[in-house]
C-alpha cells in the first residue's frame, strides 16, 4: 500500500493530544489567573472590555456547554445516534441542583455537607459534588429509561422520539408546581436561589467568578478526559464499528441495545452534570431556558466542530457558546453605532447558526477539525488520487465504484 | 486430517420464507468438526440466506440450528457470534475508517470487560485487557499476513488485504467455526491457490471447522471435504468432491439438461 496514505491513517496520535491537553489548560488558567490577579487593579478600560468581550459568566457558560457537547459528542459523533432533544438532560441536571441545593422543598430540613444561606435551614441542602454525582446519575438512569424502548428505532425515528423527549421533559418542568397539591417544580417561576458552591469550607459566592469558573473548567477537562480515553478503549471501538456497520458489528459479537445503552447513558451523564453545574453558575433554575434551540445549539457545536473529534467539538463548543452569549451581542452594538440602526442582533442567532451550518455541509461538511478518519471519507476524491496512482487495478475499480 | 462424525453445527429441516418466495426449503446440513465444507450452488441457489440463518440475521420460518450442542435458534446474532460462530461477508463489510487493529479488536468486544469506569480510569485491569487484546490482533494480523498494516484504516487496504482482514476480525471471536461467503470472489487465479493453503491453515493452526460459500470450483473441489449443493432453495446434492463432479443433478443445475459435455467444464 501507498506511503501517501498511510502518512493519512494514524488519527488519534497522543502526541496531539498532549499538545491540545497543555493548550486547553494553558488557556484555562492564563483566564483564571488575568481575572485574579490582573483586573482588579487593572485600568477601567481594560477591565470593561474583559467584562463586555470575556466576561467569567460566558467563559463558565462556555466550558460548560464543553461538557454537554462532548456529552452529546458521544452519542452523535462517536455511536452516530441522532439525538435532537439532549436539552431534556441538561434540565433535569438542572432540576436536579434545584430540588438538592435550595430551599424548594421547605417542608423538609436537610444539611448534609451543604451551604444554606445564612438564616434559612429549610430544604434540602447537599454538598455540590455529591450533587453532581447524584446529578449524573439520576439523568443516566433516565438516558436508560429513555433509550431502552427508542434505540431500537432506526435513526430517523430517534430523531423523532429524542424529538419529543426535549420537549416533553420541560413541559414538565412548566407546569410542574403543582402535582396532585405537591410543588415539583415552581413551574416558570423556576427555583432560585440555588446554594452557593462550597467545597472544603470556602464559599464561592456570585463573587468568586474566578474559582467557579476553574470548577466548570476542571468538570470540562474531566470530560476531555473521559471521552479520549473511551474513545481508544472497548467501549469506543464497538460505538465507532455500531456507527460505520451496525451489522457487522452485531456480527462480530457486539450487543447493539447494551452498547447504544451506554453510549446514551454517557452522554446523558454529562448533560446532568452540566445541568447542575449550569444551576450553580446562574444561582437559580428556569424551565424557559430549557428549550429546543438548546439541543440545537449544542448539536451544532459538535457536528460545526468535527463530529467525533473531541478537540474539534470543544473548539466547536467554545465558538458557538461565545458567539451565542457575547458575539452576538458585542459585534451587533459595534455595527449599530457604526450604521445608528437598532438591530437586535442576538434574536438572530438561528438565522446566522442555520447560515453557518449551510454553508458548513457545502463546503467542509467534516466540520472545522474533523477527526481524521472522518476527513478521509469526506474528501475521498484527494485522497483516492494518490491511492488510484499507487494501487493495483483492482482497488482503482473500487474506489471509482464508490464515488457512483 | 480426518474429521470425526461429531457434528459442530447441525442445521435441521431449515426453511425460509419470505413472503410467498421460499428461499430455503427444508435443507439439512451440518458441520462436522474439524472439517472443511463447502456450500455451492448457482446464484439465487439461496446460500446467503442459508448462511444468514446459521448466523441469527434471519430466523427460519421452520428448523433449527444447533452449535456446539446448544439450540441457537432464535438467538440474537451477538449472541451466536460471541458463542463462537463467526463469519466474512460476500461483499466486505470491514469498518473502513478504523484501522486493521481496531477492526480486529472490535471482534474481541465479548470476550473483553472493561466499561465506563475501568477505561476512564485506566485501571491495571484495563491495561492488560487492552494490552493482551492488541497483542492477538496483531497475532491475527500475522497469521492472514498483513502484519504490516496495524494502524492503517481499512479502506485504504488493497481488495485482497480487506479480504484478509475479515477473516482475521472473524477469528478474534476466537470462533469454533468460520464461515466464509465467497472469500474468493475478486481473486486471481495464483491468489485463490494461495487461499486453499490458507483454509487449510485455518483450520491446522487456529483449529476452526471452516464453511465456505464458494463459485470457484477448482477452490472448492480442492479444499472441501464434503459439499452441499442448493438449486432453487433446496439441497439437491451431498458428498464427496468426487461424487459431487459426477453428480447428473449438480451438472443440470449449473449447466442445463445436456450435461455430459458440460461435466468436464465442472472438472
Amino acid at each position: 500500500m501507498a506511503e501517501e496514505t498511510k502518512a493519512a491513517a494514524p488519527a488519534h496520535t497522543s502526541s496531539s493530544n498532549t499538545k491540545w491537553a497543555i493548550g486547553f489548560i494553558t488557556v484555562v488558567l492564563a483566564i483564571y489567573a488575568i481575572n485574579k490577579f490582573y483586573l482588579p487593579t487593572a485600568p477601567v478600560q481594560v477591565k470593561t472590555f474583559f467584562n463586555s468581550w470575556f466576561s467569567l459568566t460566558s467563559m463558565g457558560e462556555i466550558m460548560i456547554y464543553i461538557l454537554m457537547a462532548l456529552g452529546l459528542n458521544i452519542v452523535v459523533g462517536y455511536a452516530g445516534l441522532l439525538d435532537l432533544g439532549y436539552v431534556a438532560f441538561w434540565a433535569l441536571g438542572g432540576y436536579v441542583a434545584g430540588w438538592l441545593m435550595s430551599g424548594h422543598f421547605d417542608q423538609w430540613t436537610v444539611n448534609f455537607f451543604g451551604n444554606p444561606p445564612a438564616g434559612l435551614p429549610n430544604g434540602i441542602h447537599l454538598n455540590f459534588l455529591l450533587v453532581l454525582v447524584l446529578g449524573g446519575v439520576f439523568t443516566a438512569i433516565w438516558g436508560v429509561i429513555i433509550g431502552a424502548p427508542t434505540l431500537r428505532l432506526k435513526s430517523d425515528y430517534l430523531a423523532l422520539v429524542t424529538l419529543g423527549f426535549g420537549e416533553i421533559i420541560p413541559q414538565v418542568m412548566v407546569n410542574g408546581e403543582d402535582i396532585g397539591g405537591f410543588n415539583l417544580t415552581n413551574g416558570t417561576k423556576g427555583i432560585n436561589p440555588v446554594d452557593n458552591i462550597k467545597l472544603f469550607g470556602y464559599e464561592f459566592g456570585p463573587f468568586a467568578l474566578a474559582d467557579k469558573f476553574l470548577i466548570y473548567a476542571a468538570l470540562a477537562g474531566l470530560m476531555i478526559i473521559l471521552s479520549l480515553r473511551l474513545r481508544d478503549g472497548r467501549l469506543g471501538r464497538a460505538w465507532l464499528a455500531i456507527r460505520e456497520d451496525e451489522l457487522a458489528a452485531s456480527m462480530m459479537g457486539v450487543p447493539l441495545m447494551r452498547t447504544k445503552l451506554a453510549s446514551y447513558a454517557v452522554g446523558a451523564t454529562a448533560g446532568g452534570v452540566g445541568g447542575v453545574a449550569f444551576a450553580t453558575l446562574i444561582g437559580g433554575v428556569y424551565a424557559e431556558r430549557f428549550n429546543f434551540q438548546v439541543s440545537i445549539i449544542i448539536l451544532s457545536m459538535v457536528v460545526l466542530g468535527g463530529m467525533g473529534n473531541v478537540w474539534g467539538v470543544l473548539v466547536g463548543a467554545t465558538l458557538l457558546a461565545w458567539v451565542n452569549n457575547t458575539g452576538l451581542v458585542q459585534f451587533g452594538n459595534i455595527i449599530n453605532s457604526a450604521t445608528g440602526k437598532n438591530i437586535d442582533f442576538p434574536s438572530f442567532n438561528f438565522l446566522i447558526f442555520g447560515v453557518l451550518l449551510i454553508l458548513m455541509m457545502l463546503f467542509r461538511r467534516e466540520g472545522f477539525l474533523p477527526e481524521a478518519r472522518v476527513r478521509l471519507i469526506m474528501h475521498e476524491e484527494e485522497f483516492s488520487e494518490v491511492a488510484v496512482v499507487t494501487d493495483d487495478i483492482e482497488v482503482e475499480g473500487v474506489h471509482h465504484h464508490e464515488h457512483n | 486430517m480426518s474429521t470425526t462424525n461429531n457434528p459442530v453445527l447441525d442445521a435441521q429441516n431449515i426453511s425460509v420464507v419470505f413472503g410467498g418466495l421460499v428461499a430455503v426449503n427444508d435443507v439439512s446440513f451440518t458441520i462436522p468438526e474439524g472439517s472443511i465444507v463447502s456450500l455451492i450452488g448457482p446464484n439465487g441457489a439461496g446460500k446467503t440466506t442459508f448462511f444468514n440463518v446459521l448466523t441469527g440475521l434471519y430466523q427460519p420460518t421452520s428448523g433449527d440450528v444447533i452449535f456446539d450442542g446448544e439450540y441457537i435458534t432464535g438467538r440474537a446474532p451477538h449472541k451466536i457470534a460471541s458463542g463462537g460462530l463467526a463469519r466474512t461477508f460476500q461483499n466486505i463489510r470491514l469498518f473502513g475508517m478504523m484501522t486493521a487493529q481496531e477492526n480486529v479488536m472490535v471482534a474481541m468486544h465479548s470476550k473483553m470487560s472493561a466499561g465506563v469506569w475501568s477505561t476512564t480510569f485506566r485501571t491495571k485491569k484495563q491495561k492488560r485487557e487492552e494490552a493482551e487484546a492488541k497483542e492477538f490482533a496483531q497475532e491475527l494480523l500475522d497469521f492472514v499476513g498483513i502484519g504490516k498494516t496495524t494502524h492503517e484504516y481499512a479502506r485504504n487496504l488493497s481488495y485482497g488485504d480487506q479480504r484478509r482482514l475479515e477473516v482475521a476480525r472473524a477469528l478474534a471471536l476466537r470462533p469454533k467455526v468460520v464461515l466464509l461467503d465467497e472469500p474468493t470472489a475478486g481473486m486471481n487465479p495464483n491468489e485463490s491457490a494461495a487461499f486453499v493453503e490458507f483454509v487449510r491453515r485455518l483450520r491446522s493452526e487456529r483449529g476452526v471447522s471452516v464453511l465456505l460459500i464458494e463459485h470457484d470450483m477448482s477452490v472448492v473441489m480442492q479444499v472441501s471435504e464434503r459439499i452441499t449443493v442448493l438449486d432453487q432453495g433446496q439441497k439437491i446434492a451431498e458428498g464427496t468432491p468426487s461424487e459431487i463432479k459426477n453428480n447428473p443433478r449438480v451438472i443440470e443445475a449449473y449447466l442445463g439438461k445436456s450435461g455430459s459435455e458440460a461435466s468436464q467444464n465442472v472438472n
